[in-house]
């Protein structure tokens, strides 16, 4: 099937079958590797994408589903003013280890300051609950999540 | 006094090459032999060893690093170049980092594994830097016509404090590069208080990459033409493939080629039998896999079962043969008898997969009778060695171009997925093939942790002091070698601080993979015997930490017996312990019904790491960590220091994980039980405590931070739960008894 999809603000065509998973159409047909594999099962957050603004994850929509909805991707989210702040916290206290899981990790946290522009750290632990970390960079998410909103965190610098 | 484990420095042996770059500039070549000590995590043996580093200043005044180890997200590509750039005065904004191809020849020792990396290069990059900066020095004096001792430099200038004058680098990196470069032995280093990169929390050097999604890891890789891969190998441990019908595979959506690849038979680390598709997209290749129709024989993974291993361990612990002996010291079974007070009690921890994020994977092509690798691997040189003789070549027709990697934790040790992808690309010349593993796949298919049983047995005398120690282990291996990550070292504390001590071994044969996971062997031995020893010091009347410091003693450094990595300081552990032990409040801790304090100490990787944990366990058995203290001592500097403290969190809490999430790889007939995060959990963002970190800097060389702040926390989140509830808890991951 042919598919026109609206990606990043361009409409992008792809021949695949209905029902390969948004994540794979992303990777492989459309050359947009930041959206990334962790699990295919919607478990652990890694290839989270936005659909219409919403937190999605890729790995479970298939491209057959997307119809008109319109789609980004870690690549454009630094075009969006909650996108470049979080952005730029993630790198203030450099959040990474491996970072592989961080395109997601952004993804998510951009959806939360969407919806709720100063979380609660209950809300923060909520919205990131999907998102899995490997390297366990957990502390630093939040703390960036929070200085994005422009609200005070404590910091946890070691002696 | 200045002790060190493995510290390669530059001495007359030490070749260092200058050369004039392509286009001009200083090109610097370090070469430093050295004694490789033992224990790389397995992946380098003992003997003489190399290291390379390379510095280039380009006329235009750019620095160029090269990062030559592997970077799994333990910040060894900023860190080593720090070094560098700081002895050689560099302007760190403008240092130009590139990552090293896997090339013994060029660049010595590359991997990433054991810790080792700091210890290992401490000396030579700082040195390397110095000298680039010496030569440099020299040739602005010889253009300037006064004495080099009078000039000083700063951010990648040379400056004579007298004139006024300045060059950069990039102006005098021609005429460097004619001149001879300086003995290292007259080379004098920075003294610490005159760093300006060294110490400084510096950001990882794609973190601007990552955050924008370019494309930096091994699954990233694209190349024109290519062609993905799955690879369908045996449901169980030790498979062989007897027949394939793939027809039905071969007309599926996308689908270009379908192998039957029959493998070396060595399931372990080499290539095991499978059948290969390979498609235009690899979500069809991973689902054409349920067209596949093979026959297999899985003779060899029969009776091998969880169950079954359990009943072995059971049987070798009740049984009077207690093993074969890994270290005794004095007469423990008289002193046991001779004890006021015994304690007795059995451990047992399950296999664990590694489960790192970006899940195996590997792009290769062949072609012209060459193969060149894109690899995600924490060991590249042995994977090339391993592809060359696979696939008959000469190790110069190799190439293995390393990628960042989504996550280690020494899974990425092991090249079996190189190995396939290069199966895979022989049989296709001139196709690029990236193959992928599902997470099924590679939690599936791991090397794991594997699982241990221990019978602890203490003596006490009338005044409550340990006199008497036993360990009866049971793991797994062939009856004469240890499977790789299940050994228990004769140096195990309390070896060497109880008088009468026996530590025994018995072996389970298994077909299962086994292999090195962050912190090996520690990260299970330090729950048996931290945990064991909190039952001991209760008995004893005291607690863990006191009794640590009374079995410590005065300060001192303990030979290892025989072959042992690295002396271990009685008195370095003394003070993290003291220091954790304050900032904790752990001796005006409270009795308090579901909640406690639970405290452990433990040392690897040439590490001193105490850590206290406070955990409330409610109804229905719900355990959370609030609060992690973490003391620990890598020695005199923190290179990095924002990276090192993301090393000791992530550890903390990856211990956490390990201990409570209910992580367990279970078998049946050889095949794991276990396939996706939903059955293997991991740590997530509501289980993060709050961790308090403490450098405790000892006058010693640093050492790596990837492994030893992990350990400790497994025990002391087991002690802290009995503290809050009076249940001991013996196995992993924990399962308390509904309250």
């Amino acid at each position: 099937m042919v598919y026109q999809l609206n990606i990043n603000g361009t409409v992008r065509e792809v021949d695949a079958p209905e029902n390969m998973p948004l994540l794979w159409v992303l990777r492989q047909e459309l050359d947009l590797v930041g959206t990334k594999f962790g699990c295919g099962a919607g478990l652990c957050g890694a290839c989270t994408v936005h659909v219409d603004g919403k937190a999605r994850r890729s790995c479970q929509m298939p491209v057959g589903s997307v119809g008109a909805q319109k789609i980004t991707t870690i690549e454009q989210i630094g075009a969006t003013e909650i996108g470049a702040k979080l952005q730029e916290a993630w790198l203030q206290v450099d959040v990474m280890q491996c970072g592989y899981c961080q395109a997601g990790q952004i993804m998510s946290a951009t959806a939360l300051l969407n919806a709720a522009p100063k979380p609660t750290v209950a809300q923060i632990h909520q919205a990131m609950a999907g998102n899995i970390c490997r390297c366990a960079c957990y502390n630093r998410i939040a703390e960036a999540i929070q200085i994005a909103a422009g609200m005070p965190q404590e910091t946890q610098d070691a002696a | 006094m200045r002790r060190d484990v493995m510290r390669p420095g530059m001495d007359r042996r030490t070749l260092l090459k200058a050369s004039l770059l392509a286009g001009g500039g200083l090109m610097l070549e370090a070469t430093i032999p050295f004694k490789a000590d033992a224990a790389v995590s397995g992946t380098a043996g003992a003997g003489d060893a190399r290291l390379s580093a390379f510095v280039a200043i380009a006329p235009d005044n750019r620095v160029t690093i090269v990062a030559k180890n592997p970077e799994i997200g333990q910040g060894i590509k900023t860190m080593l170049p720090m070094l560098v750039a700081e002895e050689l005065d560099a302007d760190w904004s403008k240092v130009v980092i590139t990552q090293a191809d896997a090339d013994a020849a060029l660049y010595g020792e590359q991997f990433a594994g054991g810790s080792l990396s700091t210890p290992m290069n401490w000396m030579p990059m700082r040195q390397t830097g110095a000298a680039a900066r010496a030569m440099l020095i020299q040739a602005a004096a010889k253009k300037w016509g006064v004495e080099p001792g009078r000039l000083r430099t700063e951010k990648s200038r040379i400056i004579d404090p007298q004139t006024k004058r300045e060059l950069t680098y990039g102006q005098v990196a021609s005429d460097a590069a004619k001149l001879t470069p300086p003995d290292p032995k007259r080379l004098t280093l920075k003294s610490p208080e005159k760093y300006t990169i060294i110490g400084r929390p510096t950001v990882g050097v794609d973190s601007h990459r990552i955050v924008k999604g370019e494309p930096i890891y091994g699954l990233d890789t694209r190349l024109p033409g290519m062609l993905y891969a799955a690879y369908e190998t045996a449901p169980a441990f030790g498979g062989r493939l007897k027949n394939a019908d793939v027809e039905a595979t071969k007309a599926a959506p996308g689908v270009r080629h379908v192998i039957p690849i029959t493998g070396d038979g060595d399931y372990d680390a080499g290539l095991a039998d499978g059948v290969a598709i390979v498609a235009s997209n690899w979500w069809l290749a991973n689902q054409a896999r349920s067209k596949l129709k093979l026959d297999w024989d899985l003779s060899a993974g029969r009776g091998h079962s969880s169950d079954a291993y359990q009943a072995k361990a059971e049987a070798f612990l009740d049984g009077a043969d207690k093993g074969a002996d890994i270290r005794r010291d004095g007469n423990p079974s008289a002193k046991m008898a001779s004890a006021a007070k015994k304690v007795a009690a059995r451990y047992s921890y399950p296999f664990i997969a590694h489960a790192p994020m970006e899940p195996q994977n590997c792009t290769a092509l062949f072609k012209d009778g060459a193969i060149e690798i894109w690899a995600p691997a924490q060991a590249p040189q042995d994977g090339k060695t391993a592809v060359a003789k696979m696939l008959g070549l000469p190790e110069e027709k190799v190439t293995v171009h390393i990628t960042r990697m989504g996550g280690g934790f020494g899974r990425r040790l092991m090249n079996d997925y190189m190995i396939q992808a290069a199966a895979i690309a022989k049989r296709l010349p001139g196709t690029p093939i990236q193959l992928i593993w599902s997470r099924e796949d590679d939690t599936k298919r791991d090397y794991y942790r594997p699982g241990g049983w221990h019978a602890f047995e203490a003596g006490l005398n009338a005044e409550g002091k340990l006199i008497a120690f036993q360990d009866h282990f049971v793991t797994f291996g062939d009856g004469k070698n240890v499977t790789r990550g299940g050994d228990l070292g004769a140096h195990h504390l309390p070896a060497g601080l109880v008088d009468d001590l026996a530590l025994t071994r018995s072996m389970i044969p298994t077909v299962v993979n086994t292999g090195w996971l962050r912190a090996p062997s520690s990260n299970a031995l330090s729950f048996a015997f931290q945990s064991f020893l909190d039952e001991v010091a209760e008995a004893g009347g005291t607690d863990l930490p006191a009794l640590m410091l009374t079995l410590l003693g005065e300060r001192r450094v303990i030979l290892p017996p025989g072959q042992r990595p690295t002396p271990f300081d009685t008195g370095r552990a003394r003070d993290v312990i003291e220091k954790v032990v304050a900032m904790s409040g752990w001796q005006n801790r409270q009795k308090q019904e579901g909640r406690g304090l639970g405290f452990a100490f433990y040392f690897s990787h040439s590490g001193y790491f105490a850590e206290v944990v406070d955990a409330s366990v409610t109804k229905p058995s719900k355990i959370q960590v609030h609060k992690v203290w973490v003391a620990g001592d890598v020695g005199s500097q923190i290179i990095n220091p924002m990276g090192a403290e993301n090393q000791v969190r992530g550890g903390v809490i990856d211990g956490i994980a390990q201990a409570i999430a209910g992580q367990a790889i279970e078998f049946v007939d050889g095949a794991v039980q276990q396939s996706n995060f939903h059955n293997f959990p991991l740590a997530r963002m509501p289980v993060t405590p709050e961790i308090e970190i403490a450098w405790v800097r000892s006058d010693n060389p640093p050492t790596g931070l990837g492994e030893p702040a992990l350990p400790p926390v497994i025990p002391a989140v087991a002690n802290a739960i009995y503290a809050a509830t009076g249940q001991r808890v013996r196995s992993l991951p924990v399962k308390l008894a509904s309250a």
